[in-house]
């Protein structure tokens, strides 16, 4: 990205100086040069489109792990006013509604968990369905989808999936308001029928971490991490009804905008006024999304429960917090110093709510939400704290990963699957797949570095770094 | 000609291209081009084939749909595709794609969430169609 265009705020935050009679609202990136220079051009077109749709509150952001999206950047952030004209956006939410992060804390030390590592990494390969084609075991009439659609990981604790303490770390306590099974298409659910408890493939994965360092000795002690401990993320989202129902609104919402006066910049950024019967539409059926991403991830953790069991049966697993990083929430937020109701787009960013905040957890609530950034399976992850809205100025909302470097051709190019697990294997890290080009197209080096992204994320004010998580065993699809 | 299969760079996802002396035959390839990236399509066999019906005016926009349309009836009937077949009558679309249920032995990619309306486009130049976009993975 060329940095010509950009006006330094601070040297983690730049504003796109507007071209002359460009009309939109302001835009703001958060990173620091170096980041930004690494980021496709592709970014600035992209968030300053978003920025022209109406009814945005505020401005249009990217987070420091930004790259090209299709519609809205991912690492985008935008909140509209359905009082003001305010739109939702199926390209500000994607495909994979509510993709998030499941992390679970155990009870292990890397030292009880290395002799059996192998053991385990082989165990979850069995015991999770991961990779294109892969089915799980349970089998869902519509009916029964119906009924999960509207309970989310409520549903799942219903019928026998996870543990009521589960509950208090999920986002929304695991079953998002608003859900319409009715506004989902007959393809979606049917693309549903098998995938249950999958973990899909791409960036998706299962992987044991081991917690190498504390930053943040008060919010740590909070999340009940220590260095040396044995943690477990699960990355997956809403599978396939979450697929179609991005697919099937952004045509409808496509078409729609243009018969609705919204002049789009791009079609992809398919949108409709969140007041507009297509708006209350795809807000049913994107909720309804939600709560079967939500049900996915609590089944994997009923999953992962029980193959732990099997290989270290005095293991335990919590749940430290589910947050998802595609969505689109309605949440209250100051603006000039008055309380608004906004529905905050997050496409590819995490939301990060600060200290006090009343929907965090009792436990939580005096440190702030544990905000997830997955990296790369060869690298590490972190694990960070919201802050006070004083201090993250993007509607409580942060970095959810590393963001590609390269493309997954070139990284075809420059990885082979089998030589790059063997690799990673000789420096102490598992890889359990079915798919070679997958594990090529996801190799480390295809990332940025996941250490800045969390760096410029608390420099920037976003979130504050809590621990470093470095990966010891991971099944990708 | 240039090759019927190609590829495009994005970021985070890919970019298909599908070439043909017919739109019809570009959209196949595009299809072929799409589930490629999840399946070594010379191995898969052609045990079930699932007709492809729509009507769409828009080129842009039936190239989207077609491939979202392929990419449901597969993970519906947990099947890969490896064949494809399109007609048109004007905004009358209707097809076949041709593929068997997922096994052991089948070499596989990555899964593809969705077409996108991303680097869409439906051209033809010289005598060649060529329909591209950007797709989800």
């Amino acid at each position: 990205m060329d940095l010509g265009r950009l006006k330094e705020i601070n040297p983690w935050c730049y504003a796109l100086t507007p071209l002359p009679g460009e009309e939109r609202a302001p835009v703001r990136l958060y990173a620091n040069a170096e980041l930004l220079r690494g980021m496709d051009a592709k970014v600035l077109e992209q968030i300053a489109n978003v920025a022209r749709l109406p009814g945005l509150v505020g401005a249009a952001m990217t987070m420091p792990d930004a790259h090209w999206g299709y519609g809205f950047p991912i690492g985008g952030v935008a909140a509209f006013d359905a009082d003001a004209g305010g739109i939702i956006s199926a390209g500000g939410v994607g495909f994979d509604i509510s993709c998030g992060i499941r992390c679970l804390r155990t009870n292990l030390d890397l030292t009880t968990l290395a002799p059996r590592l192998e053991r385990l990494a082989d165990v979850l390969f069995r015991a999770i369905p991961a990779g294109v084609g892969e089915e799980g075991q349970l089998k869902l009439s519509p009916g029964e989808l119906d009924a999960v659609m509207r309970g989310g990981a409520q549903w799942a604790l219903r019928h026998g999936y996870g543990v009521a303490a589960d509950l208090e770390y999920i986002e929304e306590r695991g079953c998002v308001a608003g859900a319409v099974p009715a506004e989902v298409s007959d393809l979606a659910k049917r693309r549903q029928r098998g995938e249950m408890g999958t973990l899909g493939s791409g960036n998706h994965y299962f992987e044991i971490q081991v917690v190498e360092r504390i930053y943040d000795a008060q919010a740590a002690e909070a999340y009940g991490i220590a260095a040396g401990q044995v943690l477990v993320s699960i990355h997956c989202g809403s599978r396939g009804l979450g697929h179609q129902v991005g697919t099937d609104y952004l045509v409808t919402l496509a078409k729609a905008a243009g018969r609705l006066g919204i002049r789009l910049p791009e079609r992809e950024l398919a949108c409709a006024p969140i007041k507009s019967p297509e708006g209350q539409q795809y807000l049913g059926a994107m909720n309804a999304a939600i709560n079967i991403a939500l049900a996915n991830r609590q089944i994997l953790t009923h999953l992962a429960r029980a193959a732990f069991a099997e290989v270290l049966p005095k293991a335990t697993l919590e749940t430290l917090y589910d947050v998802s990083h595609n969505t689109c929430k309605v949440e209250t937020h100051v603006v000039d110093g008055k309380p608004r109701l906004l529905y905050v787009h997050r496409k590819g960013a995490t939301r990060a709510f600060g200290p006090g905040h009343p929907a965090l957890p009792a436990r939580y609530r005096a440190v702030g939400q544990p905000v997830i950034i997955g990296g790369s399976m060869g690298t590490g992850s972190w694990i960070l704290a919201g802050n006070p809205e004083a201090q993250n100025g993007a509607f409580a909302s942060a970095s959810h990963g590393a963001g590609r470097a390269m493309s997954r051709h070139q990284a075809l190019r420059l990885w082979h699957g089998r030589e790059l697990i063997h690799e990673l294997a000789v420096n102490g890290i598992l890889i359990r797949t079915r798919s070679m080009r997958g594990a090529a197209e996801e190799a480390p080096g295809a990332y940025k570095d996941v250490d800045l992204v969390a760096e410029a994320t608390e420099k920037s004010g976003l979130a504050r770094r809590v621990a470093l998580l470095r990966p010891k065993a991971c099944v990708k699809g | 000609m240039a090759e019927p299969i190609a590829y495009f760079e994005h970021g985070a996802d890919m970019g298909i291209v599908g070439r043909g002396t017919f739109i019809e035959e570009a959209f196949e390839n595009a299809a072929r081009a799409m589930f490629a990236i999840m399946a070594d399509l010379g191995q898969v066999e052609q045990h079930e084939c699932v007709d492809i019906e729509f009507e769409e005016a828009d080129t842009e926009f039936a190239l989207v749909t077609w491939l979202n349309l392929l990419l449901g009836q597969a993970r519906s009937r947990a099947l890969s595709f490896g064949r494809f077949h399109l007609r048109r009558d004007g905004a009358r679309w209707s097809g076949t794609a041709e593929g068997e249920p997922w096994r052991s032995g089948l070499e596989r990619g990555v899964e593809v969430k969705g077409a996108t309306l991303t680097g869409l486009s439906v051209t033809q130049q010289h005598g060649i169609w060529e329909a591209r976009c950007v797709v989800d993975v």
